[in-house]
C-alpha cells in the first residue's frame, strides 16, 4: 500500500515536471510571440523592451529561464502575469475553491441521478420506460452547457425571475463559502444542475449498459440460485460490480473537471473558477499563468487518476496489490 | 420406486420465443428423482437438459420463455409457487453447481461471504455461526487450511478448488437436491475424477438425491443410479445403471457409449462418433427426432412419434421403433465395431 502511495507520488512529479517543460518550449518556441513586448504595453520604445527583457530574465539562456519560472512559481511564489500584471499564485489560490464548489456539487448530484436512472432503466428494461430514460439521457448529452447555461439564466435571471420559484436566484457570480452559506448554495445551484445534466446522462447509460451485461454473468445466476432477493441480486451482485467501470470514469471526468474543464460552465455563469482563468491566460498567451495552471490542471488529474486506482483496488480484490 | 418421489416432473415444455420462432427447447419430458437417489441426464449440447434442471429451479431469466407442464416436489407444483415462495426453495431445498467454476463465483467477494450471504438469507443465526458454519463446510469439500481460505477472493483459488467451494455453497443449507449441471466438464480429468468423488462422498454425508447433467456417459457410469438418455428435447432412453450400460435400446444411447474411450476393451482403430448435427428444435421434423443421423432408420421413423415406453424390463424405457431383437442384433456393430468385426 505505501510503496504504492510513493510510486504515484514520484509519477505524479513526473508528469508535472514533463508538462512544464513541454508548455514552456511551446510557448518560447511559438513564433512572433515577445512575452517582454506583450508585457511592454502599446508602443512601447526599444529600451523599455531591453529592460523588461532583462528584469525578468529573459535574455538568459533557456534552461535558466526555465528554472527562474519554476522558483518564481514554486519557492519565492511570485510570479507576474504578463497581462494583469498581478501575482498569478494567490489569483489560483483565489480560483480554485470556486472551481472546487461548483465541481463537487454538480458531481453528487450527477452520482445520485445516473445511479438512480441507470438503474431504474436496467430493471425497467422491456417496459416503454427504459428507452424513456434513455433518450432523456441522449437529450441531456447532446445540450451543450453554454446554451443550457444561457437559457437556465434567461429564465432565472430575467424572464422568470419574479416569478416565485426563481425569485430567490441571486444575480450571476460567486459568492464564497465562509462568507454566507446560503448564498453560496443559493448561486451555484443552477451551474450545478447545468454541469450535471451532461455526466447524468452519460453516466447513466454506461451504468445502465454494465447492469445489463453483468446480469448475464455466470455469478448473477449462482446469487438466484442461492434464494436471495431480486433486490439484493441487483444491489449487491449487480450493482456492486458494474460501479467497477462507473467509477474509473467518474475519477478521471472528476479530475479533469477540477482542472479546469467545467470553463464553460464557469463562464456562462459568471463564475470566477479556474477554467475562466485558463481561457483569459491563453487568449492572451499570458506565460506565467498558462504554465501555473497547467500544472495545477496536471496535478488534480494525476492525483484522480491516483485515487481512481485506489478506489478500484477496493472495488475489485482481482487487481489489489498484494 | 418408494411411495413418493422426492421431484417428479411430469410433461414439462420449456420454449423460446424468438424472432426466427419459437424454440421448443424441452418438449415433453417427464421423470422422478428419488430421495437420496443419483439420476445422470445424459445428452449432447442444445439436448436439454440444462435448460430441464433449470426450469425446476425457475432460474431461466429470459422474459421469452414460456413453460407448461408441472415441476412436484415433496408434493408442491414450483411451478404455482409465488416469487417469494421459490426463493426459499432455491439454495435451501434444491441447490445447483454449475459448469463453469472460474466465472460462477462473484469475484468482488471473498467466498467466506458468499456462503455466508446464502446461509444467513435461510437461517437466522448469531454472529459468528455463518462463518463458522462456512469454514466447516470449506474443510468438508476439502479445501486446505480452511480458516484462512475462508477470507480469500475466488481468484485465488485453481478451477478445481473453486468447484469445491460451489459445491460447498450448493450444500450449505443440507438441500434435499442437489442439480449438478456439468460439474466437471470445465477441468481437468484427474481433477474430474476428484470433483465426482467428492460428490459421491458428499451424497453419502449429506443423504442428498443428485441430479448430475452431463455430457459424457463415462461420468455417470461410477455414481448414478438411474440415467436419462435425452435428445433435441426429449428423452429417448432411460433405466438404471445397469440396463443403459449393458442393454442399451435407443440407437443414439449406442452412438454415445461408442465414443467412450474404454480401457477395458480392445483399443478401436478410432473412437466412432455421432454422425451429423443435433435437429433445430425451431421446427421439430415428424417422425423421431434422430431418424436423420440414425443408422438403424427405417420408413416408420419419419412417420410415427416413437413413444417412450417399457419394452425390456422394469423401469427401462425407450423411444426406438424398432424390434427388441433387432436393436440387439445390431447395437454392437455402432457401439464396438471391432468387437462385431471379430465375433
Amino acid at each position: 500500500m505505501l510503496t504504492f502511495v510513493i510510486r504515484r507520488l514520484i509519477g505524479l512529479i513526473v508528469v508535472m515536471f514533463v508538462l512544464s517543460v513541454l508548455v514552456f518550449l511551446l510557448f518560447f518556441e511559438t513564433p512572433g510571440v515577445d512575452p517582454a513586448r506583450l508585457m511592454a504595453g502599446r508602443n512601447p520604445n526599444p529600451e523599455t523592451i531591453k529592460a523588461i527583457r532583462h528584469e525578468f530574465g529573459l535574455d538568459r539562456p533557456l534552461p535558466v529561464r526555465y528554472a527562474l519560472m519554476m522558483k518564481r512559481m514554486f519557492i519565492t511564489r511570485d510570479l507576474i502575469s504578463y497581462g494583469s500584471h498581478t501575482k498569478v499564485i494567490p489569483e489560483i489560490i483565489a480560483a480554485a475553491p470556486v472551481t472546487f464548489s461548483l465541481v463537487f456539487g454538480a458531481a453528487v448530484i450527477w452520482v445520485v441521478f445516473s445511479i438512480l436512472f441507470g438503474l431504474a432503466a436496467a430493471v425497467l428494461r422491456g417496459t416503454i420506460w427504459d428507452p424513456l430514460l434513455m433518450v432523456l439521457a441522449l437529450i441531456g448529452i447532446s445540450i451543450p452547457v453554454f446554451w443550457l447555461g444561457e437559457i437556465v439564466n434567461l429564465f432565472t435571471q430575467s424572464r422568470w425571475h419574479n416569478f416565485f420559484l426563481f425569485s430567490w436566484v441571486p444575480p450571476l457570480g460567486y459568492t464564497p463559502l465562509t462568507q454566507d452559506p446560503l448564498k453560496w448554495f443559493e448561486g451555484l445551484v443552477f451551474p450545478w444542475l447545468t454541469l450535471s445534466v451532461l455526466y447524468v446522462g452519460f453516466y447513466a447509460r454506461v451504468l445502465r449498459a454494465n447492469l445489463i451485461e453483468t446480469e448475464n454473468e455466470d455469478y448473477i445466476r449462482t446469487a438466484r440460485s442461492k434464494g436471495i432477493s431480486e433486490r439484493r441480486v441487483l444491489l449487491k451482485h449487480n450493482l456492486r460490480t458494474s460501479m467497477i467501470a462507473f467509477v474509473s470514469l467518474f475519477g478521471l471526468d472528476f479530475g479533469i473537471l477540477v482542472a479546469g474543464g467545467a470553463l464553460l460552465t464557469e463562464v456562462v455563469f459568471g463564475l470566477p473558477g479556474v477554467g475562466l482563468l485558463t481561457y483569459n491566460s491563453l487568449t492572451s498567451l499570458d506565460l506565467p499563468v498558462i504554465m501555473t495552471t497547467v500544472i495545477y490542471g496536471a496535478f488534480f488529474i494525476t492525483l484522480a487518476s491516483a485515487l481512481v486506482d485506489l478506489l478500484y483496488a477496493w472495488l475489485d480484490p482481482r487487481v489489489r496489490p498484494t | 420406486m418408494p411411495a413418493e418421489p422426492l421431484l417428479e416432473v411430469k410433461d414439462l415444455h420449456v420454449s423460446f420465443r424468438t424472432e426466427d420462432g419459437i424454440v421448443r427447447a424441452v418438449d415433453g419430458v417427464s421423470f422422478t428423482v428419488g430421495e437420496g437417489e443419483v439420476v445422470g441426464i445424459v445428452g449432447e449440447s442444445g439436448s436439454g437438459k440444462s435448460v430441464t434442471m433449470m426450469s425446476v429451479m425457475r432460474l431461466i431469466a429470459d422474459p421469452n420463455v414460456m413453460y407448461t407442464g408441472e415441476i412436484i416436489y415433496k408434493g408442491r407444483n414450483l411451478m404455482g409457487l409465488s416469487r417469494d415462495a421459490m426463493r426459499g426453495v432455491r439454495g435451501e431445498e434444491i441447490s445447483m453447481i454449475f459448469q463453469d467454476p472460474m466465472t460462477s463465483l462473484n469475484p468482488v467477494y471473498n467466498i467466506g461471504w458468499q456462503i455466508e450471504e446464502q446461509l444467513n438469507e435461510h437461517y437466522t443465526l448469531r454472529k459468528g455461526q455463518a462463518r463458522q458454519r462456512a469454514v466447516e463446510l470449506l474443510r468438508q469439500v476439502g479445501i486446505p487450511n480452511a480458516e484462512q481460505r475462508v477470507d480469500n477472493y475466488p481468484h485465488e483459488f485453481s478451477g478445481g478448488m473453486r468447484q469445491r467451494v460451489m459445491i460447498a455453497l450448493a450444500l450449505s443449507c443440507n438441500p434435499d437436491l442437489l442439480i449438478a449441471d456439468e460439474p466437471t466438464t470445465a477441468l481437468d480429468v484427474t481433477i474430474q475424477a476428484q470433483i465426482l468423488e467428492l460428490i459421491k462422498d458428499l451424497k453419502r454425508d449429506f443423504g442428498s438425491a443428485v441430479a448430475l447433467i452431463t455430457h459424457d456417459l463415462g461420468v455417470v457410469a461410477d455414481i448414478a443410479d438411474r440415467i436419462l438418455v435425452m435428445y433435441a428435447g426429449r428423452i429417448v432412453e432411460e433405466g438404471n445403471k445397469e440396463q443403459i450400460f449393458y442393454d442399451p435400446q435407443h440407437p443414439y444411447t449406442w452412438g454415445l457409449l461408442g465414443s467412450i474411450a474404454r480401457l477395458d476393451r480392445p483399443r478401436p482403430r478410432r473412437l466412432t462418433a455421432i454422425a451429423g448435427q443435433p435437429p433445430s428444435m425451431l421446427n421439430r421434423p415428424r417422425g423421431c427426432a434422430f431418424r436423420p443421423r440414425c443408422p438403424q432408420a427405417f420408413d416408420r421413423c419419419s412417420a410415427e412419434d416413437p413413444p417412450l415406453t417399457e419394452k425390456v424390463g422394469e423401469g427401462h424405457l425407450d423411444a426406438c421403433l424398432l424390434s427388441v431383437e433387432d436393436k440387439r442384433a445390431r447395437r454392437d456393430a455402432t457401439i464396438n465395431p471391432e468387437l462385431a468385426e471379430t465375433a
